[in-house]
């Protein structure tokens, strides 16, 4: 009889050296609990506008199944180059600069891996998304993470970035409008970081999926201000402005020797994103702007909605101008940002996502999500209010 | 008001009003951020210059046991000499019956929607005070056998889709 053994030795160390995800066991208690109202996602209410969903479903009734081009359809690059030469001035070239993929997430794992060497730092500003720190990790590189505050709008600041800017240092990891905090960067914003980064000749990866949604203003991609276009990938995706999340559908858009490496690892490894989400993708760019724009104006509304409704019950918010994410600071409660979730969630049935999920300058914050119905906030805003009052006690 | 570039503000009003005309300027001043005054005053002058013309409820009769029937009418007119569609119409839509009047392109002129107690009533009304108007030529009566979607409110099953409770 051959012996047996323990299957967890296999695991690599790449992937043993991965934080845990603390989320899990959150997560469980969730879908234990009835009548929760969920704060804590990450996606639109929005089912996908039916006019790509159609287009969808006609190009499966016609067969089309295929593979594609590795960077992705033409007919979908060409239009997204349109979009972005329309939208911002900017140029790619879509038969080299545009490289099509499988969510934001896959071109953020691609950017990574194709600009990162084993030891090398890459600087991630926090509160971020959670996939940065790990997608670093895994490609042998070592995260960084840049603390932004409250107090500067979670915006990122030369004072802030210069102290982490090392020998080492390859790539900066942005994300604006930012997922957990909502927060933005101008132009100004970014032209006070753009001279530290060319001085120190970092790459820019900007994950800008929800540039599309801001607020009283207009996005500014990091690829527009003079000097950072040929050494910044911009990750963009369709999720979060057409409601396709799980369509997983992203781009890259950058300079054709670094679309081109991630497009190799891309080629090994993903082959081509899924086809009928390409297709949908160019319906979303040709004749989605209404339906988008319609979203927005809601998304708005709530935000006014749940800025208006934190003020009411006494919490302390930093007004976001994108995404669809709120920050509340709930510090002054002496509870930690997991036990105010941990508490709200078993007292009062709100599902909130804790802000030091997204890097230890989440703690003391809150992520709520407001891509929910108005009769889900009004609801969700009481209860908060009730817990609220109930800690006062 | 002819409303050439629209007012972001103005747009925000128009669609919550659009979805809930009961939504009251202190809701309305909620979503937007605009103050309660400046919202009752937006509305006010809307409601003046015939951007808003009305406020109504969708109402399900069946629900209460009143079995309206409804038929769409098509009319074939001829037209005479200083009196054109605008008068025809006029003459039509001043039955309470007539719920809606439409000039069309096309192989009709006119479509109306009637509403009646019964098919007998809707049949009646058409062949007695429609059919015998002297512009009338001919008309197409085509009843309602079921109303999906009413002024872009789906009446059956409305989609809904599950989302993970807790995403990044």
């Amino acid at each position: 009889m051959r012996p047996s053994c323990d299957p967890s030795k296999f695991v690599g160390d790449n992937v043993k050296r991965l934080p845990p995800s603390g989320i899990r066991r959150f997560f469980d208690l969730v879908t234990e609990l009835d009548d929760v109202i969920s704060l804590g996602v990450g996606e639109p209410d929005f089912a996908t506008p039916w006019h790509i969903r159609e287009m969808c479903i006609h190009s499966l009734e016609k067969g089309q199944t295929s593979y594609t081009s590795n960077y992705g359809l033409p007919e979908l690059r060409d239009a997204l180059s349109r979009t972005y030469s329309h939208r911002y001035g900017l140029d790619y070239n879509p038969a080299s600069e545009i490289l099509v993929t499988t969510g934001v997430s896959e071109a953020l794992d691609l950017a990574i891996r194709a600009v990162v060497n084993p030891g090398e730092e890459v600087v991630v500003v926090q509160p971020s998304y959670v996939a940065y720190l790990p997608a670093v990790m895994l490609a042998g590189g070592i995260p960084v993470p840049v603390s932004t505050t409250a107090e500067d709008e979670f915006r990122l600041t030369a004072e802030t970035l210069e102290p982490a800017l090392t020998e080492k240092t390859k790539a900066i990891v942005l994300n604006y409008p930012n997922n957990p905090t909502g927060a933005i960067m101008t132009r100004k914003d970014l032209e006070e970081i753009a001279d530290l980064v060319v001085e120190h000749d970092l790459v820019v990866i900007s994950d800008e999926v929800y540039e599309c949604l801001t607020y009283g203003g207009k996005h500014v991609p990091a690829s527009s201000l003079e000097g950072l276009k040929e050494r910044t990938l911009m990750l963009n995706g369709f999720s979060k402005a057409y409601a396709m999340t799980g369509l997983r559908l992203g781009f890259a858009m950058g300079p054709s020797e670094i679309i081109h490496a991630m497009m190799l690892i891309h080629q090994y490894t993903m082959l081509c994103a899924p086809v009928t989400a390409q297709i949908g993708a160019i319906e979303a760019l040709l004749n989605g702007t209404e339906e988008m724009e319609r979203m927005i104006r809601e998304y708005d509304r709530r935000r006014h909605f749940v800025m208006n409704g934190f003020d009411k019950i006494g919490l302390d918010c930093f007004t976001p101008k994108g995404a669809f994410y709120t920050f509340p600071y709930i510090g002054d409660t002496g509870l930690s940002s997991a036990e105010f979730a941990e508490g709200l969630l078993n007292e009062r049935k709100v599902a909130t996502i804790p802000g030091d999920s997204f890097g230890e300058a989440g703690e003391g914050f809150l992520r709520c999500a407001y891509a929910a119905s108005l009769e889900d906030l009004k609801i969700a805003l009481e209860r908060m209010g009730d817990f609220i009052d109930g800690l006062k006690q | 008001m002819r409303v050439t570039s629209m007012d972001e503000k103005i747009r925000h009003i128009l669609e919550i009003l659009e979805n809930d005309a009961r939504a009251s300027p202190e809701e309305i001043s909620t979503l937007t951020g605009m103050s309660v005054q400046e919202v009752s005053q937006a509305i006010s002058k809307l409601e003046e210059s015939g951007v808003i013309r009305h406020y109504k409820a969708i109402v399900d009769w069946d629900l209460v046991g009143e079995n309206y029937v409804y038929a769409v009418i098509g009319l074939k007119v001829t037209l005479e000499r200083n009196l054109g569609y605008q008068a025809i119409a006029e003459r039509i839509y001043k039955f309470p019956e007539v719920r809606s009047v439409r000039l069309l392109s096309g192989d009709h002129d006119i479509s109306l929607t009637v509403r009646g107690k019964s098919m007998k009533d809707v049949a009646f009304f058409v062949a007695e005070k429609i059919a015998t108007l002297d512009q009338v030529q001919g008309t197409f009566t085509h009843f309602v056998l079921k109303t999906y979607k009413e002024d872009g409110v789906i009446l059956h099953e409305p989609e809904t889709f599950e989302r993970l409770p807790i995403s990044f």
